[in-house]
This record gives structure tokens, sequence and C-alpha cells, in this order.
């Protein structure tokens, strides 16, 4: 195991680092354009154009702009915003991630419990109502564009049906720190985490359904029934347990994919202003420092946390290590 | 041989000529059986001909210009000419209201946007670019992860393992993360490789970025079969008859790694479309005066709770799309290949 993890975190530091220099020549080296007039944005004066690649030390080697960037970013970090002069980049990014935090997590933990409930049901009820609604739920899921979802759920709760007994308790948009009121926060919450997890509840359920559908041929299980262990014992101790560890790692993929896009756009709609809001609102007059930023640290965040559930399957499962 | 009379021969070659069918044939036979994909194949057909009809709709029936704005134009709304920004009676006074969905197919079918122009008729239009973003993304996706795929994994050595760290990073690096950082680069002031160039506006831009930030998604398993098919008896039988490797790869290995594509093809696309919706809507996708369903449903966000219809609308054609193609990708792939996986989903 220790062998693995070390395996990991090397694998782990090189990703990172190609990431890093994967963005820096997106951000400094696409050909065709001055990066200098990209990052001052709009409309910048000779000034700030000077400024820009003297920061950026752009008259120097790529290696060394590398360097210099890396540096703005994780050492000094004092990158400054061209657009809004000034402002600086990283505090606004560690402010906004509770945001983002709060989000991914509930939306997360609504999804998972969800899914297994229904992947569950749906793999003993095999061929019944619940296994077809599982199956268009998870179809129509990854269907719908995200954004989208939350436009008609704001459209709802905010407006339609907002005079309604049902929806009249839904605050306005926008979030409320946890340490403010944590009720409050809950209930600004609560239409975001439910948009988010719909994408992913059906094809979660999914992927249960045909594990434990799968498990149930298997000899354990066979003979965990012959032993005469009950039926609930059988499903939650043996099927499940191991129905799980597909499970696990496609959580890990889809974590990126949600704080990369789908929390993104759902900050947009719902007006939280977390980490996605912040990349969104300087695409808006391309503030490409903010935007460097909040990349490099979604993308740094997304790899460490794909490593740890790599970890956990790892641990999970024996046979991972030897791979 | 001699054991069988003239007579038992003809019997069993016909009899086998009823059992072996191709491959093809036996994929085609069996889509053929699967009601809900063949529903959904038809749906894809009529939203594909809708979309390409645009014009027509927009000369000959709506008789409008979807991208001109129409701020002072009056329309038609049961039998009375109303302006086609109404003048906001509540409050100061300020701000306009567009007119709302006549159900007409004359005249607004779906109503105005905040520019006055008919959204029936963008809706149709972006429906163009939407498609054609997402087929050109998914056949760049699969070309290129086709060829990256098989050179990795039939080469092997020095090749493979710098082809497949390159997969390995990309696949890594977060997909929207990364076609927003290629989009906010490009988008602004286009880009040029050697005599190449591509303007700021072209479609070429989203085209080509969604198309490459999703080679891994197939490169991986491509290269995967590959490397297993090495080892295989036929291969190695066509070795041992003295094939190059230009007729290995042409007649042995890249015929079984079709199946693979032509499944994942629908799916990619399906991922495509909603990945363009999503750059749009960021604004960094499809650039104005253009349309996409992404953008639609941007200009549709602000009118959200006075006039719905300029977002739903898109998102529903959208969802329809998508799903029409999840499920006539999930028919194809249990007709010809069901091991084959985009996502681990079953």
């Amino acid at each position: 195991m220790l062998r693995f993890i070390a395996r990991r975190l090397v694998s782990m530091l090189f990703v990172l680092f190609s990431i890093s220099v994967l963005s820096f020549l997106i951000f400094f080296a696409t050909p065709g354009v001055d990066p200098a007039a990209r990052i001052a944005g709009r409309n910048a004066d000779q000034a700030t154009l000077r400024a820009v690649r003297k920061d950026f030390g752009l008259d120097k080697p790529l290696p060394v702009r590398y360097g210099l960037m890396m540096k703005k970013l994780f050492i000094s970090r004092d990158l400054t915003s061209y657009v809004n002069r000034g402002a600086k980049v990283i505090p606004q990014v560690t402010e906004a991630a509770p945001v983002t935090l709060s989000l991914v997590f509930g939306a997360a933990a609504i999804w998972v419990i969800a899914s297994i409930a229904m992947g569950m049901l749906a793999g003993v009820f095999r061929g019944r109502p619940i296994d077809t609604i599982v199956m268009v739920v998870g179809l129509v899921g990854i269907s719908m564009p995200v954004f989208w979802l939350g436009e008609v759920v704001n459209l709802l709760t905010q407006s339609r049906l907002h005079h309604t007994a049902l929806f009249s308790w839904v605050p306005p948009l926008g979030y409320t720190p946890f340490t403010r009121s944590p009720f409050g926060w809950f209930k600004s919450l609560v239409f975001p985490w439910i948009t988010l997890s719909i994408l992913y509840i059906g094809i979660y359920a999914r992927v249960l359904r045909s594990a434990i559908v799968e498990a149930q041929e298997e000899d354990y299980v066979r003979t965990a029934r012959a032993k005469g262990l009950t039926e609930r014992r059988v499903l939650f101790r043996h099927a499940l347990r191991t129905s799980l560890i597909g499970f696990v790692s496609l959580f890990g993929l889809d974590f990126g994919a949600l704080v990369g896009g789908g929390a993104l756009l759902t900050e947009v709609v719902f007006g939280l202003h977390g980490v996605g809001k912040l990349t969104f609102d300087s695409l808006q007059n391309l503030d490409l420092p903010v935007i460097l930023t909040t990349v490099i640290y979604a993308a740094f965040f997304v790899v460490a946390a794909n490593a740890v559930v790599d970890l956990l399957y790892a641990w999970l499962d024996p046979r991972v290590r030897r791979a | 041989m001699s054991g069988v009379t003239a007579s038992e021969v003809p019997a069993q070659a016909g009899h086998l000529a009823a059992v072996a069918a191709g491959p093809w044939q036996l994929a085609r036979r069996r889509l053929l059986r699967n009601r809900v994909a063949l529903v959904m194949a038809g749906v894809l057909v009529v939203v594909v001909a809708l979309c390409l009809c645009a014009p027509l709709y927009a000369h000959y029936v709506a008789h409008t210009d979807a991208f001109a704005s129409n701020l002072d134009g009056k329309t038609l709304v049961n039998g009375k000419l109303v302006p086609v920004m109404k003048n906001s009676t509540s409050g100061l006074g300020l701000g306009v209201t567009p007119v709302g969905p006549t159900w007409d197919l004359h005249h607004y079918f779906l109503g105005a946007d905040q520019q006055g122009r008919d959204v029936a008729a963008r809706l149709l239009y972006g429906g163009r670019n939407s498609l054609l973003i997402g087929t050109a993304a998914a056949l760049i996706t699969c070309l290129l992860a086709t060829f990256v795929g098989i050179v990795a994994g039939f080469f092997g050595g020095i090749v493979d393992g710098i082809l497949a760290r390159l997969l390995d990073v990309l696949w890594a690096f977060p997909v929207y993360l990364l076609a927003i950082s290629l989009s906010t680069v490009l988008i602004a002031r286009g880009v040029s490789f050697g005599p190449f160039h591509l303007e700021s506006g072209s479609l070429l831009l989203p085209i080509t970025i969604i198309g490459v930030v999703y080679i891994p998604y197939v490169g991986r398993p491509i290269r995967g079969e590959v490397l297993s098919m090495r080892r295989r008896e036929f291969v190695e039988a066509a070795i041992g008859l003295g094939a190059t490797n230009w007729r290995l790869l042409w007649s042995d290995i890249l015929p079984n790694v079709v199946t693979t594509v032509i499944v994942l093809f629908p799916l990619m696309l399906a991922i495509d479309m909603l990945t363009e919706a999503a750059l749009s809507f960021l604004s960094i996708g499809v650039q104005p005066p253009q349309a996409s369903w992404g953008t639609i449903i941007l200009d549709g966000q602000d009118l959200l709770y006075t006039r719905p219809t300029v977002a739903l609308a898109p998102g529903i054609a959208i969802a329809v799309t998508v799903l029409a193609l999840n499920v006539l990708g999930d028919g194809v792939r249990d007709a010809l290949d069901p091991r084959a996986k985009l996502r681990r989903t079953d």
C-alpha cells in the first residue's frame, strides 16, 4: 500500500506539472497574438502593456516566464487584475472557494445517497417499473444542459410558483454564508444542490444497478444465500460492497467535471458568487489573470481530489494496488 | 471429406448461409429490432430537417431576418397590429418587453428576443450551428483519436510513451476548464498556424476546441484495444505471412477498431452538443450575430421571468436532440459491441 501511495503521489506531481505547463502554454505561447495585449485586457494603453511585459517577463525566454507565473500564483500570490486595476486575484479566489465547495459537496451528498437507494431498488426489482424509471431518469439527466435546468428551476421557484405555499420559503437568488445563518445557508443552496445532482443521480443509479445485477450472479453471493443469511444481509454486506467499487472510481472522474463545468454553470444561473461565477464574470471582460488563476487552481484541486479517490479505491480493492 | 455425400453438401451450405450473416448485417438487424432507438433516429431526422429549413422558414413563412434587430417593428397578434417591443407600463415606464409567443407560424411563433428578432427563426438557424459544431467536433475527435490510439498502441515504445502520457494529461485536465482556457485565449482575436488563420468569429474555433479536448475520451479506449489486439492470433498470423506494417494497420487493426469508433460517435456527438451549448452560454462559443442553442439560452436569461419561452425553447431542443442521440447511441452499442464504454455507465 505504501508503495502504491508513493507511486500515485509521484504521478500526481507529474500531472500537476504537466497541467501547469499546458495552461501556461495556452495563455502565454499560443501563436499569432501578443500575450501582453491579451492579459492587459481590451483597450489597454501603452503604459499598461509595458507594465504587463515587465510583470510577466515577456521579453525573457519561456522557462523563465513559466517560473515567474508559478511564483505569482503560488509563492508571492500577488497576481493583479489589469481590468479592475490593482485588484489582487488570489484573495478573490479564496473568498469564493467556500461557496463552490458548499455547492459541490452538498450536491454530491444528495446524488450519492439518492443514487445508491435508486440503484439498489432497481437492481433488486429488475424489470419492474422502478428499473425503467431509473433508466429514463439517467438518460434524461445526462441529456439536459445544467444551466438550462437551473433556469427552469428558477422560473418555477422564483417566479411562476413562488406565491404558492410550496416555494414561498425559497430566498432570492444568492448565497448566505454558513457562519452567518446555517439555516439561511441551507435554504439558499437547496435548489442549486438539487439541480446539480439531478444530472448525476440517474447515471449513478444505473451504474450501481448493473453492478448489483452482476454481483447477484457471483458465487460468493450464492454462498452467502446458501449459508442461510437473510436477503437484507446478503444485499448490504455482500452484493452492495463490491458493487460500490466502480461507483467510487466513477465519482472521482465526475468530481473533476463538476468543479470545472457543472458547478461553474450552476453558480452562474443561481447567482452564487463562487469560483465558477468569478470565472464567468471575468470571461465577460476577458480578465485573463483571473481566468488563469481560477483554471489552474481548479485543475489542481481536481487532480488532487482524483488522487484521493484513487487511494480510497486501492484501499477498498487490493487488486488495484498491483495494477 | 470423403465421408460427406454429395447430397449433404448443398444442404449444409444452405444452412450456413442462413446463419452466417456478416457482423454488419447482424448489427443492422439488431438495431432494426430496437423500436425505441428507431423512434429516436426518426426524431433526429426531423430535428435536422427542420434546422436545414431555417432560411425557408425565415423567408417564406415568418418573413423576418433572424439576424437583424427589429426594435420599431410591428406584428399581428390576434388580428391586431402591435409593436414588437412594448413599452413597460409598470414602474417608471422604462424598459421594453418583447412580444410573447403568438403560436402563429407567420408572426413571431415563439415571440421575440430583446432585439425584436424572431425566436422561432433564430432557433432553427441556431440549431444548424449547434448540430454542425457537434458533428464536426465529433468527427475531429474520432478521426484524431483513432489515429493517435492506433499509432500509440501499434508502435509501442517511445511513441506510445509520449502519446499515452499526453492523453493522460489531457484526460486529467477537466474538460470544461481546458475548453474555457482555449476559448478565452482564441476567441477575441483568432489564431494563426503558419498559413492557416482562424478568424475570431469563425465556427471553426469552437469546433476545433471541442474536438480536441475530447480526444482522450476516444483515444484511450482505442489505444487499449490496439495494444491487446497486437498480441492476438490473427495479427500474429498476418505477421507470419510476411505482412508489412502498413498492411497490418490497414487490413487487420483498423477494421477491428472501426466498430468502437462507430459506437462512440453518437455518444460523443451528444457530449459535444452539450459542451457547445455551455461554451456559447458562457459567451466563448458561437459569437454574435451568429446564433446557436446555447447563445439563445443566454439571450433568454434576462427575459426569464417575463418571456420564458426564449430560454425554454432552445433548452428543450437541446434536451430532445441529445436524448435522442444518447438513446440511439445506446442502441448502436447494443447492436454492434455491447462492451464498448465511453463513460463507465453499465
